[in-house]
């Protein structure tokens, strides 16, 4: 069958199948992914908008999709999914601008 | 407030109960194949369908509705005249007086909105039998002649339970028709000025809570806490419990599904969440559902689909026999997937 992109949101379907080569290593990493979103310290809420931050900081759309959807399962509106998503955003144009830094210490050390 | 119509009065295709069948059974509309939720029941021995002990004698009492919310399987709105007569009232007590079921749980449409209403509560409190009433808030403040409810509910110790899909304006008014939010607040207020929903009252509030959307509704002890802190918080609203209930593809959530492109993704998801233990204690087991017109359902979603009872059992009050309809079958189809899917749902919250 011919692929016409490299994403496909039938993939998402198919993380599990990911221990079909190492069942020992994905079952491990399932167990610990699943603990990871439990009722904590934070609340299995807060953990999800955390997820979907950093499904638009990394850029996976298959996160983008499962926790837009875990989100609002959970009771989050668009106006807090939306902040979630600046923070993430402003993190991330954060750390550009604070390398900005070590381009000035260079430019001092080489620049007349 | 919204006014859009009702499926029924655009004479839209799927207020025909055949079509909606056929698009829930064939690939009228979907491509996938969906296993046959009965197939499901056969691979965990719940096949054929038994009802336990009968607990509820659910009455919709009229499709009639002062909201056209975008999710109603009942397809109910103000152009809907279908309304159960005092007559049909009566033989509903009768054949309630020849059983020991404890409770009687009185839907619409708005169920306030028929006449005979606050007679048949009278009735039901005669006989001694709790009632519960499905109030959609806003027809508490649709009319001057409604705004003393909360007070009727108080005086016969009635278990209100209301629909509040979002406690902010966006969700809610998306689903409900615009300014339903606004109303359902001040009359959330209303019924908690007479005690509704505070402690030690003895009178019960209880809410649903339904996903705005083509997603399963998370856990429901998560999302109770969280609607009774920001509830408190915004407007100094309490009340007891929040049941979560899945959306059913029937009626306009069906619609809505095959418009927006939703429908085969969301039966994938309701077939993917399939609970055996959910299946175990689905609502239609312990529930009787009696029809504006007196047939008699399984369950109201069935109603809605004009699948009347089965196996020999009376389909219609005139013909009560509790011990025939106690040895039914089920009458099963695609949609029962939605009380099956995750924690499951039911007119009472999640099951599992």
């Amino acid at each position: 069958m011919e692929r016409t992109t490299y994403y496909d949101p039938k993939d998402l379907k198919k993380f599990g199948n990911i221990s079909d080569w190492d069942a020992e290593l994905g079952k491990a990493f399932f167990a610990y992914y699943g603990k990871v979103f439990e009722e904590g310290a934070l609340t299995a809420r807060e953990k999800s908008l955390i997820a979907l931050a950093v499904a638009h900081t990394i850029q996976c759309p298959y996160c983008i999709d499962a926790y837009t959807e875990d989100t609002l399962a959970k009771g989050c509106d668009e106006e807090q999914m939306m902040e979630a998503i600046h923070v993430a955003a402003a993190i991330r144009g954060g750390s550009s601008l604070v390398h900005g830094t070590q381009m000035m210490n260079k430019f001092k050390e080489l620049a007349m | 407030m919204k006014t859009t119509k009702s499926l029924h009065a655009q004479h839209h295709k799927l207020a025909d109960n055949d079509y909606q069948l056929k698009v829930l059974e064939t690939h009228e509309v979907a491509t996938a194949d969906f296993e046959k939720f009965e197939d499901k029941l056969k691979q965990i021995h719940l096949f054929p369908f038994k009802p336990v002990k009968t607990e509820i004698f659910q009455v919709n009492v009229g499709y009639m509705c002062n909201q056209t919310c975008s999710h109603c399987h009942v397809d109910a709105g103000p152009d809907r005249k279908e309304i159960m007569t005092r007559e049909t009232m009566q033989l509903c007590l009768e054949a309630l007086a020849t059983t020991d079921i404890t409770t009687v749980d009185l839907t619409g449409g708005a169920p306030e909105m028929n006449p005979d209403f606050r007679w048949f509560v009278e009735e039901i409190s005669k006989l001694g039998r709790k009632t519960m009433v499905r109030c959609n808030l806003t027809i508490i403040m649709a009319n001057k002649k409604y705004h003393d409810l909360p007070e009727f509910f108080a005086q016969h110790k009635v278990e209100v339970i209301s629909s509040l899909p979002f406690y902010n304006k966006s969700r809610t008014d998306a689903q409900r028709g615009d300014g339903v939010f606004e109303d359902s607040i001040a009359a959330l207020k209303k019924l908690n000025a007479v005690g509704y929903g505070r402690e030690g009252s003895g009178l019960i509030l209880n809410l649903v809570y339904n996903p705005s959307g083509a997603f399963l509704p998370g856990s429901q002890i998560i999302l109770e806490n969280q609607f009774k802190k920001e509830l408190k918080r915004l407007y100094d609203i309490e009340f007891n419990s929040l049941f979560c209930i899945t959306n059913m593809p029937i009626s306009r959530f069906l619609d809505y599904l095959i418009e927006s492109g939703n429908y085969e993704s969301y039966m994938q998801k309701l077939i993917e969440a399939f609970n055996p233990v959910a299946a175990e204690n689905v609502m239609c087991r312990n529930t009787i559902s009696i029809g504006w017109d007196g047939n008699i359902y399984d369950c109201d979603f069935n109603q809605m689909l004009g699948l009347k009872v089965n196996g020999g059992a009376p389909n219609h009050i005139k013909d009560w026999d509790l011990d025939k309809l106690n040895s039914r079958d089920i009458v099963l189809n695609q949609h029962c997937y939605g009380c099956t899917a995750g924690s499951g749902s039911s007119c009472g919250g999640s099951v599992a």
